[in-house]
């Protein structure tokens, strides 16, 4: 299996791809934003749609649009405003938008498939380079970020107080989640991004580590699933993105039914 | 400017043009216990997030030891009124941690100085045993134990407490007053504490701050708690009455004036 190229990009592609989700994940279930991140991802769609029909590369598209719409719904998200209410109407504005690209786009309806489901083994070598790019300037946001951050998600007034900028950590945080879901729909396409970014972080953080630890156990579970994905594809006859997903379900529910075991 | 912890001069706020805080005054003594004291949206913590500089006042001034007040002041620790807390997974070392220089930049990484400021906090209000467990697994003053801890971190001079009573019986009421009190003996700390109950501070109170309709009298209990002030202070006759060693405050006509009014103590 590892004796062709595609699938050993397709691996180091999937292992950067957990290296970040891990970490961003876990902010996103800790803050309860991964309805956020989730949305990021459809309006990232949009871009990557209408960088396709301009004849530009989908995933400057993409990562221009998830974070344009990372910063809209920090700047928009008043603690008065329902959040889900803001994000709703940004992700199906977003769709709309999408949907409308796609139709004038007709020469290649392949890729329109590539950008919802993902397409993990059409990974290019260029394309290896920018998703290693885009996963180190994600952690190296999200290590300056992190303490601040995570503060901020505890105890907000405390923070405050003692002089944490709460909007401008939810902008910085929300475009860190851009870039790294941009990244990720690369592997899992826009619609799934959720499985492996969100499974694996609320996994973790159900069985109660602490935070450092919290967002390690994440990244291995989510490089699991993204490695245990490419196997079980090429085994059988199902896309990647498939196995990555009900790997995404199996590794949240294990992890509820082992807290239930354990009586948590 | 000598002893004063917290000195507020001529402080109004607006909230919807409609004044929160009504040309406010007081000065309060490094070292004294206060308790603050007034109805639901009385200004309580209107009044703690402008002393921490996160409301600015449309007048007045305010010096914290002396200084202007300003955001990140490392000297006043806050201990917010309790919300919904959220990671119910995580334990209540993690919880507490978070607050230890949460502000700056970087991991959450603690060294050992940090681990020992933490375990000294948490030991401080006697919630070692709360530390391994889950926070979703904390009772409401469990949870408030581990929020007071937080705030004692970085050995704070000033504590703004708003409402660290609320939700306990009234024996841990007590127990947790005490506690407080203790605390800031020992490290000669200045106390502001809101509540919604006086009876618990009683006798270790050196102060009380009573807020109505946006103004404020600052005194001595037994000058602060007669029916002649607080009657000033509503701008409507209510009563302070005494029942053994306990007080309560009654509106006299009831009616209309009742919704103002607010009982001090929890049932005779
Ligand atoms: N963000 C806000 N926007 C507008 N008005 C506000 C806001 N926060 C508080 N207020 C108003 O300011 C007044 C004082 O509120 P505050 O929260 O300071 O009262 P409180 O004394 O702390 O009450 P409680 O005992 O219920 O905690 C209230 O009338 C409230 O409606
Ligand atoms: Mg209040």
């Amino acid at each position: 299996m590892l004796a062709y190229e595609f699938m050993r990009t397709a691996f180091l592609a999937a292992f950067l791809a957990a290296l970040v989700c891990g970490p961003v994940g876990w902010f996103l279930v800790l803050r309860g934003q991964s309805f956020a991140s989730h949305a990021l991802s459809h309006v990232g769609f949009a871009g990557a749609a209408a960088a396709l029909l301009l004849g530009q590369p989908a995933l400057l598209g993409l990562g221009l649009g998830a974070v344009g719409g990372g910063v809209a719904i920090g700047m928009a998200g008043d603690r008065l405003v329902g959040r889900d209410v803001t994000i709703g109407l940004v992700l199906s504005v977003a769709m709309g938008i999408g949907a409308l690209c796609l139709h004038f786009l007709t020469h290649s309806a392949s890729s329109a498939t590539a950008l919802l489901f993902g397409d993990i083994l059409g990974i290019g070598p260029s394309m290896l380079v920018w998703l290693g790019a885009l996963s180190v300037a994600c952690l190296l946001g999200l290590a300056i970020v992190a303490r601040p951050l995570l503060f901020a998600s505890l105890q907000p007034e405390q923070a405050e107080a003692r002089g944490v900028n709460l909007r401008l950590l939810d902008i910085l945080f929300l475009v860190i989640v851009a870039v790294a879901t941009a990244q990720c729909a690369q592997i899992t396409g826009v619609l799934l991004v959720f499985t492996l970014m969100i499974a694996p972080a609320a996994a973790s953080l159900r069985m109660g580590f602490a935070p450092l630890q919290g967002m390690g156990i994440a990244t291995l579970l989510a490089l699991l699933e993204g490695w245990l994905g490419l196997v079980l594809a090429w085994y059988t006859n199902c896309p990647t993105t498939f196995w990555i997903a009900i790997l995404g379900g199996s590794v949240f529910t294990t992890a509820t039914l082992f807290c239930r075991l354990r009586g948590r | 400017m000598s002893s004063a912890a917290v000195q507020v001069s001529g402080v109004t706020l607006l909230r919807q043009q409609r004044p929160v805080l009504d040309n406010i005054s007081f000065t309060i003594p490094a070292g004294s216990f206060v308790g603050v004291l007034g109805g639901n949206g009385a200004g309580k913590t209107t009044l703690f997030r402008t002393l921490l500089g996160l409301e600015k006042p449309s007048a007045g001034q305010i010096w914290i030891e002396g200084q202007p007040t300003q955001k990140g002041r490392m000297s006043i620790g806050y201990m917010p009124q309790v919300r919904g807390m959220v990671a119910a997974q995580l334990s209540g070392w993690s919880m507490v941690a978070a607050a230890q220089q949460g502000w700056k930049w970087g991991l959450p990484f603690y060294n050992e100085k940090a681990r020992t400021d933490i375990d000294a906090a948490l030991a401080a209000v006697d919630a070692q045993d709360l530390a391994s467990c889950p926070v979703g697994s904390l009772s409401g003053g469990e949870r408030q134990r581990l929020m007071l801890a937080q705030a004692l971190l970085d050995n704070p001079r000033i504590l703004l407490l708003d409402e660290p009573l609320a939700s306990l019986d009234p024996a841990r009421m007590r127990e947790t007053a005490e506690r407080i009190y203790a605390l800031a003996q020992a490290r000669g700390m200045t106390v502001l504490m809101s509540t919604h109950d006086i009876n618990p501070l009683m006798g270790l109170m050196d102060h009380v701050l009573y807020m109505a309709h946006g103004k404020a009298v600052l005194g001595r209990v037994e000058d602060v708690m007669t029916t002649q002030t607080l009657s000033a202070l509503y701008g409507a006759p209510v009563e302070v009455v005494r029942a053994g060693n306990r007080l309560f405050v009654v509106a006299e006509g009831g009616g209309a004036s009742l919704q103002s009014c607010m009982c001090v103590g929890h049932g005779a």
